[in-house]
């Protein structure tokens, strides 16, 4: 594939400027019960609410239009690094808008939502089967919120102890996500960082050198940001908990270990998943997530209330009481219809085939990293798991280009670009992810692409300094954003008053 | 499998390329004793599409759903009218299936329906300035104590008993854990007071608006307890009410957050909802999670990024505003979608029709024999409804008639245990309320 | 990279004026090139009293944040109010008007420890 000329859709207006006085974009509901003076009812009453005034046709092509400026996973290939862009099965929407799920409230009986329930311990008992852990809950509504639950638990565990006063600290890789560092400081933590040594793993000597009795946690990617197994896990795991401390796994990459390796077994106390990565609950944009998390049994007293569990007869109920719990971490019973999409993708592969879910993963990103091996070196050369981090150092110091630019480029050929600059400790990083959704054929496109363009920052550097040129915008002026800071559209009527 | 496109050819060819002998080869950093061997975990068998799909029919049809029952039930999840366009729009692959825009070029529709979304509910709120979405309403209000505290270097948040249980406790886990105290401002007859009770050691006051018996706060007198104690204001709103109240914003509110479920979004069983969060211009900086900005690129063309980003945790790590990463852009972007189809006419004309059905509710049923229990208030779309029975008693009897008729209270409040709190919108009839009605009289009698 | 040779400086890339015993502080030349265009800037209340070594305020390009560090003990007696709309004037003129705080010294002494021109650049060397 070339590179494409500029798309010439015209620049979207704002839906505020299609307004016009008196138009309504659909057929809403009429009262059928006798007109009421609001003011009685309702008190002081607000003059004005700028929304706009926009026909039903207008909306559905306003949106229609911006939906043609967005790129998704149905457009193209998307190896974001880190998010696990796969396939979101049409099967899974198909079922999580059937009324019978859609159409429920969370505070109605549980006696008339049996079905319900039933998905929410299914999905359980598959999590529990597939990490290996005891216990697993849904109330976490995304993988950052889980990870701060996690740490809740942690915390209310060392307190029931008597130890929650001295263990203030929680460790965290300088590799790590920055959900990480900031989900411990929301628990009250201070933060200390641990090296990754040579290889790419947890430096143990360091790690030996920051475990004493004030370390609450560690918090650990596995396989780690740099998409490689921790090699040393057992030790690491053993390690802190000699110090008194406990494990939490990060479980950004579970992508990497499904039906093949189970987290519990490698020593985490608990871990959170992204349901909307690893279980293909789609991104929508940046949410919802959907972040589940397992812990062992120790942890079990303290997890969010309530709790659904399935009675030895196999029918499942609510158990509210548990007085050591940390309380809800969120109002209901966290992100329902993305469990009914998880629990969807997972009966589609059941015992058989789940394991296929990480070989492929895997496969796919080893094929990209040894295929773009002469062109972007590996950050650690080892074999990686289910994403590759390369790094654009070389053609930085031969060409001046970066990572982004390269990022930036590959823009022009049609695909979107990996991760860049993540993790911190590499330089220059590109962080590749392709899934198991992905054919060959894409994987040898975007290696084509991937050499092609290293081949022009020499050749023709101008070209990615310019990328992207193919897009209805080029690269955005991010420092006057910021400067000119410029979030909400306003009523031309009160701009006036306001100058 | 369909969603693993590979053939054994490729994963020959592929294999080669790598140099390895087996995809069992490349997972070989895997201490063998960690393995398991694919196929052996303790999980049921695999559906093909079409059993998938009958098992999940089951499963739905299991439960009693808004589709059979009449529903009543409110509490912060509202069963309203959804325009058939949002579900047909949302589901659009290009913004179903796209990641956090973190590429902008490739991300202008998204990253424009963000900036529409930020528009409107900051100017349904009153409000400077909103961000992009929040996990959902329990979850805003607790990031907005927090907020409040970093602001004034206090640790101690003022909320009101009448603030929805499940939101107090969301509040009181986030609290626990950053080493912040809640104390609770009563509400005995239905609207916060103790005002003379909020000290100046008070970060924040937090009300809910109409608040949790559905009845109106009294906005100026929280604002002026916010005055004397130096602290901010802080509502939880509900965004249809705002189609018709004086916002919490023109009452001098520092921050309004809110649960945008009743616009666009499906009750789902309480998930995926959708957070709102506004606050005034002085706090921008400390906003938690995304927000987009307009700007330009280097043409001139006009464009949208995501901005203020070094707020976020993936640039400031522990010292961020918040831990908050994904958000609930989806629901944000029905809940945009059904407030331009709705526009300003639609939604005060969805709000009215609640307040119409309400009011009549108000009547039939205490016709029926049950009563008013906070006459002094006024409400929007909900009401707490006394009965001379054990309202839960009274609940299970009237679920037998397909009625939904409420939440009772007696779980919540001992001293409520024969009320039920009753939501009326706009998507109810007068024969559904007067079936209601009538259904209440019997079982009452 | 202009590194003047009346000032002092630090290994964390501030530098000091000193007049008499008041020291003027700011984020050197390099500093500012490696950060890129600052948008932002965060300072502390005068009267603030700092320590060597402390955190006093941070400086923001698009996608970074720098904490500044104190290179002297003392108390904050002003603060570079124009930085507030005009944060550029610290890519611009980091030495002059892209100053962003003065400390009265506790220990006019102190100075004497800090790196001179040389030895800050053979740091950057």
């Amino acid at each position: 594939m070339t590179p494409g000329r500029r798309k010439t859709v015209p620049v979207p207006r704002l839906i505020f400027e299609k307004s016009r006085e008196g138009r309504m974009g659909c057929n809403a509901p009429v009262a059928d019960t006798p007109e009421v003076d609001l003011k009685a009812a309702m008190g002081s009453l607000r003059a004005e609410l700028h929304l706009p005034e926009v026909g039903e046709l207008e909306v559905v092509r306003h949106f229609t239009n911006l939906s043609h400026v967005n790129y998704g996973i149905d457009t193209g290939f998307y190896p974001l690094g880190s998010c696990s862009m796969k396939y979101n099965p049409r099967v899974n929407e198909r079922t999580a808008s059937h009324p019978g799920f859609a159409r429920l409230h969370p505070m109605q009986p549980p006696a008339t939502i049996p079905g319900a329930l039933e998905i929410l311990a299914g999905v359980q008992d598959m999590l529990c089967a597939i990490t290996g852990f005891d216990h697993i809950t849904l109330q976490p509504l995304a993988g950052a919120h889980g990870e701060m639950a996690c740490l809740m638990l942690i915390k209310a565990y060392h307190d029931s102890r008597g130890e929650g006063g001295k263990r203030k600290v929680v460790l965290v890789p300088d590799s790590a996500h920055g959900t990480n560092p900031a989900s411990a400081a929301r628990c009250g933590y201070s933060v200390r960082s641990v090296p990754t040594d040579p290889d790419g793993n947890t430096d143990l000597a360091a790690l030996r050198e920051a475990l004493d009795d004030t370390v609450a946690a560690l918090m650990l990617t596995n396989p780690s940001t740099l998409g490689l197994f921790e090699a040393n896990i057992v030790e690491v795991c053993r390690m802190v908990h000699e110090a008194g401390g406990q494990v939490f796994c990060d479980g950004a990459n579970m992508n990497a270990m499904v039906g093949m390796t189970r987290p519990a077994d490698h020593g985490f106390d608990c871990m959170h998943l992204n349901l909307h990565k690893t279980f293909s609950t789609p991104h929508g944009g940046g949410g919802p997530g959907c972040g589940a998390i397992g812990l062992q049994k120790h942890l079990e007293a303290f997890v969010p209330t309530p709790v659904v569990r399935r009675r030895a007869d196999g029918s499942v109920e609510l158990d509210a009481h548990r007085p050591l719990s940390i309380g809800r971490v969120s109002a209901y019973y966290g992100q329902f219809l993305m469990e009914v999409r998880a629990y969807t993708y997972l009966r589609a592969f059941g015992r058989e085939k789940m394991a296929d879910i990480a070989r492929h993963a895997v496969l796919n990103a080893n094929y990209v990293m040894e295929r773009l091996r002469a062109v972007l070196p590996p950050a650690y050369d080892r074999p990686c798991m289910h994403e590759c981090v390369l790094t654009a150092e070389p053609i930085k110091k031969e060409t001046g280009l970066r990572a982004l630019d390269i990022s930036k480029r590959l823009i022009d050929y049609g695909f979107h670009p990996p991760t860049n600059y993540f993790p911190l400790i590499v330089h220059e990083a590109i962080m590749i992810e392709p899934t198991e959704t992905e054919t060959k054929e894409t994987l040898d496109a975007f290696c084509d692409a991937m050499i092609a363009i290293c081949a022009e920052a020499r050749s023709n550097p101008e070209l990615l300094r310019n990328a992207p040129t193919t897009q209805i915008v080029g690269r955005l002026d991010e420092t006057a954003a910021v400067k000119n800071l410029d979030v909400r559209w306003r009523p031309p009527a009160r701009h006036a008053v306001e100058a | 499998m369909p969603y693993i496109p590979h053939t054994d050819a490729d994963r020959r060819e592929m294999l080669a390329t790598i140099g390895a002998p087996s995809i069992d080869h490349l997972f070989r950093e895997i201490p063998a004793g960690l393995r398991v061997a694919p196929g052996s975990l303790d999980l049921p068998p695999a559906l093909d599409e079409a059993r998938l799909i009958d098992h999940l029919a089951d499963l739905a049809r299991s439960n009693r759903h808004m589709g059979v029952l009449d529903c009543f039930l409110g509490a912060g999840i509202y069963d309203r009218y959804t325009p058939a366009l949002v579900g047909a729009l949302i589901s659009r692959g290009e913004f179903l299936t796209a990641y956090t825009p973190y590429q902008p070029e490739l991300s202008q529709g998204f990253l424009q329906t963000i900036y529409e979304f930020q528009s409107m509910i900051a100017e349904l709120y009153g409000m400077d300035v909103a961000n992009a979405s929040m996990y959902d309403g329990a979850t805003a209000l607790a990031e907005a104590a927090i907020l409040a505290s970093g602001v004034k270097g206090r640790h101690k948040i003022y909320a009101s008993a009448a603030i929805h249980p499940h939101y107090r406790q969301v509040l009181e886990t986030y609290c626990w854990a950053m080493d912040l105290q809640v104390e609770t401002l009563p509400a005995p007859d239905g609207v916060t007071e103790g005002w003379s009770g909020v000290g100046e050691d008070a970060a924040a006051i937090l009300v809910q608006h109409p608040n949790f018996y559905g009845v109106l706060e009294d906005l100026a007198a929280v604002r002026s307890a916010a005055d004397r104690a130096g602290s901010l204001m802080v509502v939880s709103a509900d965004p249809v009410a705002m189609a018709l109240v004086k916002p919490p914003g023109e009452y001098g509110a520092d921050i309004v957050v809110g649960e945008g479920q009743p616009i666009g979004v499906p009750m789902g069983l309480g998930g995926p909802l959708v957070g709102l969060f506004t606050c005034r211009q002085e706090h921008v900086r400390r906003i938690p999670g995304r927000i987009v900005g307009r700007t330009s690129d280097h043409d001139g063309n006009p464009g949208y990024v995501m901005t203020l980003r070094t707020r976020e945790q993936d640039i400031r790590r522990e010292k961020a505003t918040s831990n908050i990463c994904t958000n609930e852009a989806l629901m944000a972007l029905a809940t945009t979608i059904a407030l331009c189809a709705l526009g300003k006419n639609g939604l005060r004309q969805v709000a009215e029709g609640s307040v119409r059905n309400t009011q009549y509710a108000i009547k039939a049923l205490a016709e029926a024999g049950g009563k008013l229990r906070f006459p002094g208030g006024k409400v929007f779309c909900e009401f707490v409804l006394e009965l001379p029975k054990d309202a839960e008693a009274v609940r299970d009897r009237l679920l037998e008639r397909d009625i939904l008729a409420g939440l009772p209270l007696g779980a919540y409040d001992a001293r409520l245990a024969n009320c039920l709190l009753v939501a009326v919108t706009e998507v109810r009839t007068k024969a559904q309320i007067d079936h209601y009605a009538a259904a209440l009289k019997e079982v009452l009698a | 990279m202009n590194v003047p040779h009346d000032l002092k400086y630090t290994k964390t890339h501030e530098w000091v004026r000193l007049d008499g015993d008041t020291a003027t502080v700011g984020i050197t030349d390099y500093a500012q090139s490696e950060l890129g265009d600052i948008v932002y800037v965060e300072l502390p209340t005068p009267g603030r009293a700092v320590r060597e070594g402390d955190s006093f305020g941070s400086v923001e390009s698009v996608k970074t944040v720098s904490d500044v560090y104190a290179p002297v003990s003392g108390e904050v007696v002003d603060v570079n109010g124009a930085l507030g709309a005009q944060s550029e004037l610290l890519n611009t003129d980091p030495y002059g008007k892209g100053y962003l705080v003065k400390i009265r010294l506790s220990d006019p002494a102190a100075v004497s420890a800090l790196l001179d021109s040389a030895a800050y650049a053979a740091l950057l060397a």
